[in-house]
């Protein structure tokens, strides 16, 4: 219609005119001409440059009405014309050089001025920085999450946000719930960090469309879509702790409405590490095999979109004594060893439709089936778990009158079934079987300018839980120019799964005690907490260049929590509802600074207070630092004409003391450990070197200072003793590490 | 018998026809609407959301057009660029007043 009336318009013009050209002065600030400004037809290649005078003239046409002007170091302009005229334009300098810079290139760490939650959005290209090799290790370089050392039994690596661990923050993937239940303890690192196209972290209280259970925060991994996939990617990896993995990735496109994707990960950790010569691997051999094969389906045209997902995982860890061999010495006194065997099958599905004559209005529908089995044991303790897990999540968008005011509201149903055993001293049945259903409720207002709004509410019923009402709110305002201030509040629920959550307290000869009965999971009530949180960033020009500056608070309350506590005893592991308070504030200060062009530098200082009421009185949650300081130095230089670039990447991390678990029990002087750690820093860094742009290589170094925990495993001497315990990991156990790799993409 | 018929078949078609002039709910109109910078975007979309019945509305300075989606039974495209105009930005066939485009900040002083 437009363009209809744009042609008979620019017809009559044509008809009445004799004029064949646009010409024109251009002039600065100063009104003095410009020489060599681009004039051009927008998306054409007819264009000219301005003579000695500032002027142009241009061969006028119909097909054409956006004329660009442009000119180094000035505001490039788009003029619409409709008629041979002579035109008179004034162009602006650019704020500065610097600014123009940062709008051109894409952040690899992106935080919002206009999203009203607290989000960070993490690019592929950031995940690259950590080369290896996971989820669980991908949030290095991002100082809203807390990597935890990987202990020497499992070899992978928790994390925290808000000083909270990962079984408070909810998990998913393309928004299905994913590291819950079974496989929140090593669930992160089942997912290959070559898979992912994006991270999305929110801090406090997240959307209560993805249900009710989080507590401290969100992460979102979304996975690289077979539509806008690259026909091959290979990337192969090595590293001196003799960890070997490969990734490669098939794409096609079948038609122009399906493509598919199949990802084949393995990796494997082949030969036996003690660094710190304590007689236990410092790290566990193992394999692990993951497929994933992926279809989508688009039809823009009718607004439908589809994907459909099918993924098998099997992961084999052995670790313990050096000298322990599982067939020979499994469940005997010989030596003390572990292995945990996990099978993973996944289905999921998901179906958009947006409305063709209302963008605004669309309806999702995701559905997904997972099966986990874990068979492990840990000396003679064991742990087996399996669950069968549906989820099901009915979404309707729109708008009340018009797309300032939006909703999502929708119904959800999970069902999980697990089958566990545990035997600690003496063998256990815990099964039980979880159902819930809720309806959800969210409302968002933008006022498209400095302010918006997402209030948002749901209703479960769930078998153990009860009914409940889980609140959530988030506001943004932009007081002024490149500021934003934000807020959140929000409820969280959630059934404590006490084994699965703490299985490296199996790898202890600690016994299990549960002291309440009364509750529905395991005998103790669900967790409840709240959460609150402001922040305030600020942008702004430093000698030039782009500064940021944030901060950001952050408590959780507690109303009631399944607290563990390891400060009873050393000989024993409590789980009891939380009487009394318990809290966790958290505040981060942020500084980021462009100190020229592609050299970033991020910092962050962080600091933690975390406190319980256990049952010998109120104390902080231990291995938690109360201060941590972060720092990232990103330099890339120039990519030239065939891709060829170099990129240099530097991450210190600064943790002060951490209270440890109570030790002071312990029979032996050797097994007792202080009450603090010691403060300590870690140095990361990688270089990469890109040929061309199908092809790099990377080298790179972890724990380049070579801080190792001086005594990683308590009574190594004696595993079958009292006081053996390999969960006390504060530091990194194995000492500096290298690693090489590359990648090969076929475009 | 045959009467009849006819007479139902003339009504029903003149029920559609009805049907047919029923004004859209979810009528899309792209106008030309003259702007250069992000406030310019802020003023336009505002000017639009403040009509009744605009669900949804989009400038972009590269196209110089105002995507909008509306219920044409609240208010004509017309009314829309009426308002837009009001605000200062030049709307299709509406022409913003001298006085209302002298009022717009000069980073939004479209070429006119």
């Amino acid at each position: 219609m437009h363009k209809n009336f744009m042609f008979f318009l620019l017809l009559f013009v044509n008809f009445i005119t004799a004029q064949e050209n646009v010409t024109g002065t251009i002039t600065d600030e100063h009104n003095l001409p410009v020489i060599g400004a681009s004039v051009t037809w927008k998306d054409t290649t007819i264009g000219v440059t301005t003579d000695e005078n500032g002027t142009f003239s241009l061969p006028y046409s119909k097909e054409n009405h956006l004329l660009v002007i442009s000119y180094v170091g000035y505001e490039t302009q788009t003029l619409e014309i409709h008629e041979p005229k002579a035109v008179k334009i004034n162009i602006k300098p650019s704020k500065t050089l610097g600014e123009v810079v940062v709008q051109t290139k894409r952040n690899s760490l992106q935080k919002s001025y206009v999203k009203t939650a607290n989000v960070v959005t993490m690019s592929s290209k950031e995940l690259l920085k950590a080369a290896c090799c996971n989820l669980s290790e991908s949030f290095e370089t991002n100082p809203s999450i807390d990597v935890n050392f990987s202990d020497a039994i499992s070899g992978s690596k928790q994390i925290k946000m808000l000083g909270l661990t990962s079984p408070y923050i909810l998990i998913a993937e393309e928004n299905i719930p994913s590291v819950r239940g079974a496989s929140q303890a090593y669930g992160l690192s089942f997912t290959p960090g070559t898979w992912v196209e994006s991270i999305q972290v929110t801090k406090g209280a997240g959307s209560v469309v993805n249900g009710y259970e989080s507590i401290s925060g969100q992460i979102n991994t979304e996975l690289i879509k077979p539509a806008n996939d690259i026909p091959f990617f290979l990337n192969a990896y090595g590293s001196t702790d003799s960890r070997y993995e490969l990734n490669t990735h098939f794409n096609k496109k079948i038609s122009d409405k399906w493509s598919s994707s199949l990802f084949l990960h393995g990796n494997a950790r082949v030969a036996k590490n003690d660094m710190n010569n304590d007689g236990f691997l410092d790290n566990p051999l193992g394999k692990q095999i993951n497929v994933l094969n992926r279809w989508q389906y688009s039809d823009a045209e009718k607004g439908w979109v589809s994907f459909i997902n099918l993924r098998y995982m099997r992961d084999e860890k052995q670790t313990g004594q050096v000298d322990f061999d599982p067939d020979r010495d499994k469940f005997t006194n010989n030596y003390w060893g572990s292995e945990i065997n996990t099978d993973k099958v996944d289905l999921s599905t998901k179906i958009g439709y947006v409305f063709p004559d209302m963008p605004y209005q669309s309806i999702g529908f995701q559905n997904s089936f997972n099966y986990h089995k874990q068979e492990s044991y840990f000396g003679f303790n064991q742990y087996n778990i399996q669950q069968n897990s549906f989820y099901s999540n009915l979404i309707f968008n729109s708008i009340i009158s018009n797309t300032l005011n939006k909703f999502s509201t929708g119904l959800n149903f999970t069902s999980d079934d697990y089958n566990e055993y545990v035997f600690v001293g003496s063998g256990m049945d815990v099964s039980r079987r979880d159902n819930s259903i809720g309806a959800f409720f969210e409302y968002t207002y933008d006022n498209t300018d400095n302010f918006s709004l997402v209030a948002g509410a749901r209703y479960d019923i769930h078998n153990r839980l009860g009914a409940f009402f889980t609140p959530r709110l988030h506001l943004r305002y932009n007081p002024w120019e490149k500021a934003v201030f934000r807020a959140s509040a929000g409820r969280g629920k959630r059934s404590a799964n006490i084994f699965a959550e703490n299985q490296q307290l199996f790898a202890t000869s600690r016994a299990f005690n549960i002291l309440n009965t009364g509750g529905k999971i395991y005998g103790l009530d669900p967790e409840i907490a709240w959460n609150y949180g402001v922040s305030f960033m600020q942008g702004f020009s430093l000698f030039g260049r782009t500064a940021e500056v944030s901060v950001d608070f952050y408590r959780t309350d507690f109303e009631n929590q399944a607290v563990v506590d390891l400060y009873a005893s050393p000989q024993q592991v409590l789980f009891y509802n939380l009487d009394g308070k318990s809290y966790a504030n958290s505040l981060q200060l942020e500084f980021n600074y462009e100190f020229f062009k592609h050299l970033n530098l991020r910092t962050a200082y962080k600091y933690y207070d975390i406190q319980t009421d256990y049952l010998s009185g109120a104390k902080e949650r231990p291995l938690q630092a109360k201060h941590r300081v972060f720092a990232n130095l990103a330099f890339e230089t120039h990519i030239k004409e065939k891709g060829q670039q170099w990129k240099f990447d530097f991450t210190y991390n600064w943790m002060g003391a951490q209270r440890l678990p109570n030790t002071a029990d312990n029979a032996l002087l050797r097994d007792r450990l202080p009450d603090y750690s010691p403060s300590f820093s870690v140095m990361n860094a990688q270089i990469t070197r890109t040929f061309s742009s199908t092809f790099e290589v990377y080298v790179g170094g972890e724990n380049i200072g070579n801080y190792k925990q001086k005594k990683a495993i308590l009574g190594a001497e004696n595993p079958f003793g009292p006081s053996f315990d390999s969960s006390i990991i504060y530091a990194p156990v194995f000492g500096q590490m290298y690693y090489a790799g590359l990648r090969f993409k076929i475009k | 018998m045959k009467k009849i018929i006819v007479v139902l078949l003339v009504s029903l078609v003149g029920f559609v026809a009805q049907a047919q002039e029923k004004k859209n709910k979810n009528a899309k109109h792209d106008i030309a609407v003259k702007g250069n910078c992000e406030m310019c975007k802020k003023r336009i979309e505002k000017a639009a959301y403040g009509v009744p019945g605009v669900k949804s509305a989009i400038w972009t300075a590269d196209s110089q057009s105002l995507h909008v989606i509306m219920n044409e039974e609240k208010a004509t495209p017309l009314q829309l660029q009426e308002s837009i105009a009001k605000a200062g930005h030049d709307a299709g066939e509406v022409k913003a007043s001298a006085d209302a485009y002298g009022k717009l900040h000069s980073c939004c002083q479209y070429e006119r």
